[in-house]
């Protein structure tokens, strides 16, 4: 287990940084020495071609690893050398266990020498939000609370990954618990946004966007509850998925708001989405909640006319309605008008719909999630695991370890859910914002009997300063998932590709909201969008420096 | 006055801390001599308004008071798992050894519904005549407990399981059932360094409780007398062994029982306030807690003081209740639907299956037994109270043997067999086929009454054919007149001093002289007709 302090890659067997003070070397294994020895000669083809966008994608690299061009070693050397040389800016990292990623590698390795089955990601990184449990490394949820947990137990979704051949590389930074849309209340540190490292890169699975936008990883698990993998995506200018409730398994997740989680894949395109999503979808006897229908999810994005839109009905949201902030219309709108504009020459249909509950959405959903998450985050009392405090009296523990272990935003909001779930209140805010909820659920069955997509932006603003929101008042960060709460209140399944960029170079999202299930539609109609555009193309010029000064330092 | 054991009790709010001895007449009594007994500092904690300064009677009390009792039973479903994961619910275990992420509550972990759970519940929830919710659902109570792993229930709220049942009594009341639901049980917290929580330096926890499926039955306080609530408790845990639901056993804590009690003044309408006693963990001391409740109530009020709205634990030394906690305020659950179980939707076949699938219940039973087999209520009350014996009864009955014979054979020498092992009939070799034909074999007279008691030990621990066993050992009834004479001809002689006494007036030795017949056959001569006999025998004169 490496715990980052200031570098995430102090395990590096290439460089041995600064070990952390209280950090115990381990025992040179004959397994560490092998590895040693072999990153001396690391190949430099690999990086060269790896930096290529095209090379760069989980297909590419499965692919190349499979056809025996690049070793999993190899590759997992340059994507570790990236963390190590990237994360110093971007703190996307929450923990990155170089050790275990090479052993996994050289396993995988091993497996090709012999000629065995190899899974659809084999050799493929991939970087893992810290609220996904993963056997055997410490998994925080950005929480203080869970500084020192290691789970026994992986999450379905990294399973399913790892068996499918994917190697983790680390865990990534995330707003405790999930809670926030900027990572800047992780309990440990912010992580900064890739195309401008003063800015921040949304949240709550910001630090797996970072990672992924930055080319530290080619793919990441996400969790969205309200918003948390599309707002990301959508600032750091990459594809994420927020599937349909119940698709994904939630085991091993840990809870926000049970109603509302979900686990999804974020990538550079949708194309690549589509592959990881058909590994991590499907009935899990671990969690009842999950669909008992299994995913038949069939290669559309390669079936002949899929490309071509002309039986797609799109229903564009009328956003000159809704409450979007002034300065920043223009540019969202410039793109959105552009992107419908794609659409329009894909031959796809488009109609104007409104989503007239978008207020009180926000408001259900901050009645609604609260609530679950005050239960759900009742069992972190510093009693059976998770940090603990001295305590005399176990009142006395409860306070300290809760006061301590958690940070304001996760105590304003489980203070918001008991007042809303209290006798005499129930009523009033959590019986009514389930009715809310029955409402807008009901709404969008409406639309999709007029529409197949539902296309909108996926924020109302590209990414902000660090600092921005903080302090003052808590709805204005509120604000910022205004247009992506509807369908996580509905549960239905939603896609955020970048659309453009704004005045200042930053990246925007555009979402397309799918029917219940309608993964595929979504799959189809986003990757016929990247076929005719190259924003999912572009990478922030944290990546372009990295590429260019490494692969001049290795040929040189 | 005999004196009991020393018990203190203490004052309300003043917290002035007087003994008291309590006599086994649970009359309370003070002492003025023990006081320097006592340390109230190491007792200052608790608190009531115990103290009553002289005690009332029973009689006295319920001369103006009438009690209301409701009765909230616990009863651990019989299943293999737990309710939300697969951890065995075997009891004994070594401490944390049944768990798992899952019942410990574990980050990322979610509860699967064990289905097995249901259909008991729903079972049971027949069986006490409840109104079966089809669409049902779990809720979280939420409160911060450590034996709690996840600090909150999963438990029913507003829709329970079953609503609005009944059971009948073996003395033909019926008690309403106000509501049966599902839940989970929690873990188990040992207190360290004294004897109670407070004062205890450490804690510690046992999860392997935690988890495993429970219904709670929650009666309507029809109940109105200690007795009648030992009584209730007694046909519910009659009622759910019938249908295998739960073996019930108290002190395995598979069956556990809150009793609340309130008095009122006769015929008043509005209820007092509510105690509620814990830690009974027997039927004799429902009635005897709830005894010592309504005593210690009735002084009170009539003192014109009132109860406090507590808990009380029934402490099993002193025969006494003493406060545990006192309710200051309603507490809260913030019940809200538990989000990762699916809501829970039954059939109406699944349900009448169950139902069709349910053993007849121990009150048609003993209805039976009365109307139709002609039995006194106490027999038909001792009968039905185990199902494998009122099977064997049946059974026995079936094969043509009058009930009233088959009743005394079970109650007296069959149960006594049972109550000294310490077992099951199932676990014996008897079968209804044998005691048919032991009781058969009395009534035709082949062998005595007295064999057949001997006969039947070996009936139950080898389970071979009466017939044989009679042939095997030669023990046919005598009931040869003339070789009978012959044999009591023969003990007389050897009595002469006896038959003397007889004849001068002391016909009291018949019984002796019968005695010494018997002990010479082993016990096969045919006692009345060797009575007969020797009567005429010694009056003639041989």
């Amino acid at each position: 287990m490496f715990w980052r302090s200031s570098c995430a890659f102090f395990s590096c067997p290439t460089c041995r940084p600064t070990w952390r003070r209280n950090w115990k070397r381990p025992k040179r294994t004959t397994r560490t020495r092998i590895l040693s020895q072999h990153t001396v000669h690391i190949s430099t083809v690999i990086k060269r071609q790896l930096a290529d966008v095209d090379n760069s994608s989980v297909l590419a690299i499965a692919e190349n690893f499979k056809r025996g061009e690049w070793k999993a070693v190899d590759i997992v050397m340059e994507y570790l050398q990236r963390i190590h040389e990237m994360d110093k800016v971007l703190s996307a990292f929450l923990s990155v266990d170089a050790e275990r990623a090479l052993y996994k590698a050289q396993l995988l390795d091993e497996k090709w020498d012999k000629g065995e089955h190899l899974g659809p990601l084999a050799a493929v990184p991939v970087a893992i939000k810290d609220n996904l449990c993963t056997k055997g490394m410490v998994t925080t949820a950005g929480s203080k609370m869970l500084e020192t947990f290691v789970p026994a137990y992986d999450a379905t979704s990294v399973a399913r990954l790892e068996a499918a051949g994917a190697i983790i590389l680390g865990k990534t930074n995330m707003d405790e618990f999930g809670m926030g849309s900027s990572t800047e209340l992780s309990g440990f540190h912010p992580s900064k946004n890739p195309w401008d490292p003063s800015r921040v890169c949304g949240g709550s699975s910001g630090g797996s966007a970072g990672a992924v936008s930055s080319g530290m990883a080619p793919f990441a698990l996400g969790s969205d509850t309200g918003g948390s993998i599309r707002q990301p995506a959508s600032f750091c200018g990459i594809s994420g998925l927020k599937p349909t409730y119940g698709r994904v398994s939630r085991f091993g997740l840990i809870a926000f708001s049970s109603s509302l989680d979900t686990v999804g894949p974020m990538a550079c395109s949708v194309a690549e989405l589509a592959t990881i999503f058909q590994i991590l979808a499907g009935r899990d006897p671990m969690d009842p909640t999950s669909w008992s229908e299994a995913a038949p999810y069939s290669d559309i994005l390669h079936r002949k006319g899929a490309l071509d839109l002309k039986d797609v009905k799109l229903g564009v949201v009328d956003i000159f309605s809704s409450s979007l902030e002034e300065n920043q219309v223009n540019d969202v709108m410039r793109c959105f008008l552009d992107s419908i504009r794609v659409f329009t020459k894909l031959n796809a249909q488009v109609v104007s719909i409104s989503l007239p509950y978008l207020e009180e959405a926000l408001a259900a959903y901050y009645v609604i999630a609260p609530s679950e998450a005050s239960s759900n985050l009742a069992r972190f009392d510093g009693v059976r695991f998770g940090s603990r405090q001295e305590a005399s009296h176990i009142s006395e523990l409860y306070q300290k370890s809760r006061g301590l272990g958690m940070g304001a935003e996760v105590k304003r909001r489980m203070i918001t859910g008991t007042f809303a779930l209290s006798s005499g209140y129930y009523d009033a805010y959590y019986r009514k914002a389930l009715r809310v909820r029955q409402c807008i659920i009901g709404q969008f069955e409406d639309l999709f009997r007029q529409v197949d997509v539902i296309l909108c932006p996926t924020t109302p603003c590209a990414a902000f300063e660090l600092g921005e929101r903080m302090g003052g008042d808590p709805v204005k960060m509120y604000r910022e998932d205004v247009l992506t709460i509807p369908p996580s209140l509905a549960g239905l399944p939603a896609l955020s590709i970048p659309m453009g960029f704004d005045a200042n170079q930053l990246p925007l999202g555009l979402q397309l909201i799918g029917n219940r299930q309608g993964e595929d539609l979504l799959f189809r109609v986003g990757h016929a969008f990247q076929m005719a555009t190259d924003w999912h193309r572009q990478r922030p010029p944290i990546y372009r420096q990295y590429v260019q000064s490494s692969v001049t330092k290795s040929s040189s | 006055m005999r004196i009991g054991f020393l018990q203190v009790v203490f004052t309300s709010p003043c917290c002035k801390v007087i003994p008291y001895y309590v006599t086994n007449k649970q009359r309370i009594v003070l002492c003025r001599q023990a006081k320097e007994k006592l340390y109230p500092r190491k007792h200052k904690y608790l608190h009531c308004s115990c103290a009553p300064s002289t005690t009332r009677t029973k009689e006295d009390v319920l001369k103006h008071y009438e009690a209301v009792i409701g009765i909230e039973v616990h009863v651990q479903l019989a299943t293999k798992s737990k309710t939300f994961c697969a951890c065995p619910t075997s009891f004994g275990a070594k401490p944390n050894t049944n768990v798992c992420p899952i019942c410990l509550g574990f980050p990322g972990t979610l509860p699967l519904l064990n289905q097995e759970v249901v259909q008991l519940a729903t079972r049971a929830a027949v069986a006490l005549n409840c109104e079966i919710a089809l669409k049902t659902k779990m809720d979280r109570k939420n409160y911060f407990y450590p034996d709690t792993p996840k600090n909150y229930q999963i438990s029913q709220n507003d829709r329970p399981l079953g609503k609005k049942g009944y059971i009948t009594l073996p003395s033909g009341r019926n008690i309403r059932i106000h509501r049966v639901h599902m839940e989970e049980d929690s873990g188990k917290m040992l207190h360290q360094g004294a004897s109670s929580l407070t004062g205890s330096t450490h804690t510690f926890i046992d999860y392997n409780r935690a988890g495993i499926p429970l219904i709670e039955i929650v009666s309507e306080p029809d109940i109105t007398s200690p007795s009648e609530a030992a009584e209730y408790g007694e046909e519910l845990r009659r009622i759910m062994r019938y249908i295998g639901v739960s073996d019930c056993n108290m002190e395995e804590g598979t069956m556990r029982l809150d009793v609340n009690i309130s008095l009122r003044r006769r015929g008043e309408k509005q209820l007092g306030t509510k105690v509620e006693l814990k830690n009974i963990n027997s039927f004799h001391f429902v009635s005897r807690a709830v005894d010592f409740e309504i005593i210690r109530q009735g002084t009170l009020l009539l003192q014109g003081q009132k109860p406090i709205q507590e808990t009380r634990l029934w402490n099993e030394k002193s025969q006494s209740t003493m406060t545990m906690r006192v309710k200051e305020v309603a507490s809260d659950y913030r019940y809200f639907p538990e989000p990762d179980i699916p809501p829970i939707q039954l059939e109406q076949h699944q349900v009448d299956a169950i139902r069709r699938s349910m053993e007849e219940l121990p009150a048609e039973k003993r209805k039976r037994y009365v109307e139709e087999l002609g039995l006194s209520l106490y027999d038909a009350n001792n009968i039905a109270n185990e199902l494998s014996i009122a099977k064997l009864f049946e059974a026995t009955v079936r094969r043509g043997v009058a009930p009233k014979l088959v009743v005394n054979w079970i109650m007296s020498d069959i149960m006594k067999y049972l109550n000294q092992r310490r077992i099951d009939i199932s676990e014996t070799k008897l079968n209804s086929e044998n005691l048919a034909e032991l009781i058969s074999l009395i009534e035709n007279k082949t062998i005595s009454g007295r064999i057949a008691k001997d006969i039947l030990p070996i009936l139950m621990e080898k389970g071979s054919s009466v017939k044989s066993i009679v042939e095997e050992r030669g023990l046919q009834q005598l009931t040869d007149k003339d070789k009978l004479e012959q044999l009591i001809k023969d003990t007389i002689v050897s009595y002469p001093k006896e038959v003397e006494m007889y004849k001068s007036g002391k016909t009291k030795l018949l019984g002796f002289f019968v005695g010494q017949v018997m002990k010479s056959t082993g016990g096969k001569a045919d006692p009345v007709l060797t009575n007969q006999l020797v009567k005429e025998l010694l009056s003639n004169g041989l």
